[in-house]
């Protein structure tokens, strides 16, 4: 009975090893069923959904207009302080003073993707762009200013 | 001899090591402090706080719909459920009614994270008691499952899809399709997993008869989720308080009366097939219609007291609040499952030897962020 048991085991125990060598194996010779992506080599043809959160980034149109109103909604749903828009008085063609926006600064560093901002933007102004390398040699190249040089309101915006 | 100050042999001849914080086969940076007697373990002492962020603290300071991202910081692995329970308790205190579409969104994404944290563990249960080769399965199916969360959620751990009254917005129109895909993948692989791991004959060696937790010392203890199941108590809070609808579904609640670490395995695999079955229940009678329910834009909650329990992979979450009224919270906290399993650990190694801690550890499946939040 001891015997048995003794050589029972030994039988079982390279059974069980066997079992998971013959599973690598498997994967050894059939080399179509590996999956690994090869990333910083594979760029150009990486397919990054299109909802996926990498950094708040501001559409511009052809004629480098947004659709900013400066209402800082975004600023107020942040929960880490990422956001700080700096607004300031325009003069309108028609003479009216305005509230248009100055700088938008985003700092990428304290940024966590949740996205809320955009939620919370009514008029569309920005969206979660789809860029994740973001990896730069000093900090303070992570503070943006998303628009761009003497970018305007697009009309029919505010109203 | 003195180390930092303090003598490493104690008078009754024990040898205190500290394990951790960096401990390569620790999961993030748990400190244990050890008392030896050659090679058993006399006494275990965790020493906590590396990774304290003061998430308690800072919900108070955020409305009802910023706090919610924040507990994917917790345990990361379960995220999906734990921004899940923080939507409750605001749904909860309101009294908003979420509609059905986005019940069993919740139900099949949150489904999907358990499956994928279950995945992890058995990736580093194999890695942690010396065998490599079973992560890269196990991670071929729990990349699939990522993906799906990145295409749906927009991002793949860190989901933040959950608003008070909803979800954030509708899934991709191919998200069936999508989700059959990965469940096929699974199902198709599964045996895969036996193969490998479970069978294998030293690593069943290594697990079986150790770490012994009784059906007392778990309820005594407080532990929930897969760790107290192993051990005989019946816990699970989705069959016990359902929410988001999951009184409507079939499936079984794993509990195995073995309380060693073998059972806790056997209860983690058991489990991932009970989530595959939920999912196939509701994949193809997914409602139609609204996602989110209407909330005023700055929620307020009525004064008092709210209580919600979710079962994230690892156990019982739950979110306690209480509002003064005002737009944040005016106390929050978390009763998080790992802080309590953790308390598992010193009794379960208690009397074993210092590699079998290993061993539990790894099946008692700890995350490090959600113990000190």
């Amino acid at each position: 009975m001891f015997i048995k048991e003794y050589f029972g085991t030994i039988f079982n125990s390279v059974k069980s090893l066997l079992t998971g060598m013959k599973l690598t194996g498997y994967y050894f010779t059939h080399q179509n069923k590996i999956i690994t992506e090869e990333y910083p080599d594979n760029r150009a043809t990486l397919i990054i959904p299109e909802r996926f959160r990498g950094e708040v980034i501001m559409p511009h149109d052809e004629n480098n207009e947004h659709r900013c109103t400066g209402c800082q909604s975004c600023e107020l749903s942040c929960p880490n302080g990422t956001i700080k828009i700096i607004t300031q008085q325009e003069i309108q063609p028609d003479g009216k003073k305005k509230k248009r926006i100055h700088t938008w600064v985003y700092h990428l560093d304290m940024c966590t993707m949740c996205g809320m901002c955009v939620t919370a933007c009514p008029t569309e102004a920005i969206k979660m762009g789809n860029e994740f390398e973001h990896s730069v040699y000093d900090k303070s190249q992570l503070k943006k200013i998303l628009n761009k040089p003497d970018s305007k309101l697009k009309q029919g915006v505010e109203d | 001899m003195k180390l930092l100050g303090e003598d490493i042999v104690t008078e009754t001849g024990e040898f205190i090591i500290n394990m951790g914080p960096q401990h390569p086969s620790t999961h993030g940076v748990l400190h244990l402090k050890i008392w030896l007697d050659g090679e058993t373990i006399k006494k275990i002492e965790p020493h906590l706080g590396y990774i304290h962020r003061s998430i308690e603290k800072m919900s108070e300071k955020m409305s009802y719909r910023q706090f919610i991202y924040l507990t994917s910081r917790m345990d990361y692995l379960s995220a999906h459920m734990n921004n899940q329970a923080c939507a409750l308790v605001v749904e909860k205190a309101l009294q908003v009614e979420v509609p059905e579409r986005a019940k069993a969104i919740r139900i099949l994404l949150a489904e999907l994270s358990r499956i994928g944290s279950h995945l992890l563990w058995f990736a580093s249960v194999g890695l942690d008691l010396g065998g490599v080769t079973p992560f890269f399965y196990a991670f071929r199916e729990r990349e699939a499952i990522n993906s799906l969360m990145e295409e749906n959620c927009g991002a793949r751990l860190t989901q933040n899809f959950h608003v008070p009254g909803g979800i954030l917005e509708d899934v991709n129109p191919d998200f069936q399709k999508r989700v059959k895909e990965v469940i096929k993948q699974l199902k198709d692989n599964f045996h895969e997993y036996d193969e490998i791991l479970t069978g294998n004959v030293i690593f069943q060696n290594r697990l079986k008869g150790v770490g012994y937790l009784s059906k007392e010392d778990a309820i005594s203890l407080g532990c929930s989720g897969p760790t107290a199941r192993a051990s005989g108590v019946v816990c699970d809070i989705r069959k016990s308080n359902p929410y988001d609808g999951y009184e409507k579904l079939e499936f079984d609640e794993v509990v195995l009366t073995g309380g060693d670490s073998w059972a806790r395995y056997q209860v983690r695999m058991a489990e991932m097939l009970q989530s595959i079955k939920i999912i196939e229940q509701m994949i193809d009678n997914m409602p139609e219609g609204d996602i989110v329910a209407k909330t005023k834009n700055v929620i307020k909650l009525p004064k008092g007291e709210f209580y919600q329990r979710v079962e994230t992979a690892r156990g019982e979450l739950g979110v306690y609040i209480v509002s003064e009224g005002a737009a944040t919270p005016y106390r929050c906290k978390y009763r998080s499952p790992n802080f309590a399993n953790l308390s598992a650990i010193p009794i379960a190694a208690k009397g074993g030897k210092i590699g079998d801690l290993i061993a539990i550890m790894a099946t008692v499946d700890l995350i490090i962020p959600d113990i000190d939040r």
